[in-house]
């Protein structure tokens, strides 16, 4: 796995960028890989972060958009304005996590 | 620890003009759900997505029908007890439906996978278009009042062939 230099430190990543470490995330390494995909963050944006970080946590996996919005109460509609086009993997990437493994 | 270049995803990757056009001909409520996990998982690569509800594919989108879909183990040879590799006896299999069915949605709700109703919002709000189709809409002497409110038109086979001109197509 490579390891790359993100907002000061050193992370690991995989092969697409992804960071394989749950605890090398921080906000600011956030702010960076989200300006780096085109994405501003707003507070709405930390309110989906947030709550991917915290369901991994529990669950072991990254959530789909579905589990975004029944669980996490974000609606799908406002997950693509937030994400544009692919929603679940681009945050996902943003919070530091795997790509979402569900089909729904 | 040697550090390597920066790596970031290309998430722009692909076809930008992709389209799927998906013709849902099934209203058994197994095989409505090929279409629309296909249809969710194209919306969620950024694929414009089309879903014509025609036939039996009708009552995915049918107000009063579609909350009642049902499955039955009839004719399908597949069919085994969840966990099982057993098949069920044909001879079994019609009077099997009322079971069969509320057995399927308990497997689909605890994958948590929606209904079908709840489902299709979701693709809607994906930003998925929903079609019916003119004929079947004729045949069962159905409106769009009678459909689901997100149903874009009731539109004729040609009119779908037209606009999804270019667009990679699946019939189910």
């Amino acid at each position: 796995m490579p390891v790359i230099e993100i907002a000061g430190k050193q992370v690991h990543v995989n092969e697409e960028g992804f960071l394989t470490e749950y605890d090398e995330w921080s906000e600011d390494i956030a702010k960076v890989l989200a300006q780096q995909i085109d994405v501003d963050l707003t507070d709405e944006h930390w309110k989906v972060i947030n709550f991917l970080r915290d369901d991994y946590k529990t669950e072991g996996e990254s959530a789909t958009t579905r589990r975004v919005q029944t669980v996490g109460g974000i609606p799908v509609k406002q997950q693509f304005v937030l994400f544009p086009k692919k929603p679940a993997k681009k945050m996902a990437y943003i919070a530091g996590l795997p790509k979402p493994k569900g089909c729904v | 620890m040697t550090t390597s270049p920066n790596i970031i995803p290309n998430f722009d990757s692909g076809n930008p003009d992709r389209t799927l056009a998906i013709i849902c001909s099934k209203g058994n409520l197994d095989m409505a759900y090929p279409g629309l996990i296909l249809a969710n998982a194209a919306l969620g690569e950024g694929v414009t997505t089309h879903l014509f509800f025609t036939f039996w594919g009708f009552d995915l989108i049918t107000k009063s029908r579609m909350n009642n879909l049902q499955f039955s183990p009839a004719g399908n040879t597949a069919l085994h007890l969840p966990g099982h590799d057993g098949h069920i006896p044909q001879a079994m299999a019609p009077a099997m439906t009322g079971m069969a069915t509320k057995m399927l949605k308990q497997q689909i709700a605890a994958i948590g996978v929606p209904e079908v109703p709840d489902f299709l919002d979701q693709i809607a709000a994906a930003g998925g278009h929903l079609w019916g189709c003119r004929l079947s809409a004729d045949m069962n002497k159905l409106t769009m009042s009678d459909l689901r409110d997100d149903v874009e038109d009731i539109i004729s086979a040609s009119d779908f062939i037209e606009m999804t001109d270019g667009a990679q197509l699946l019939f189910i």
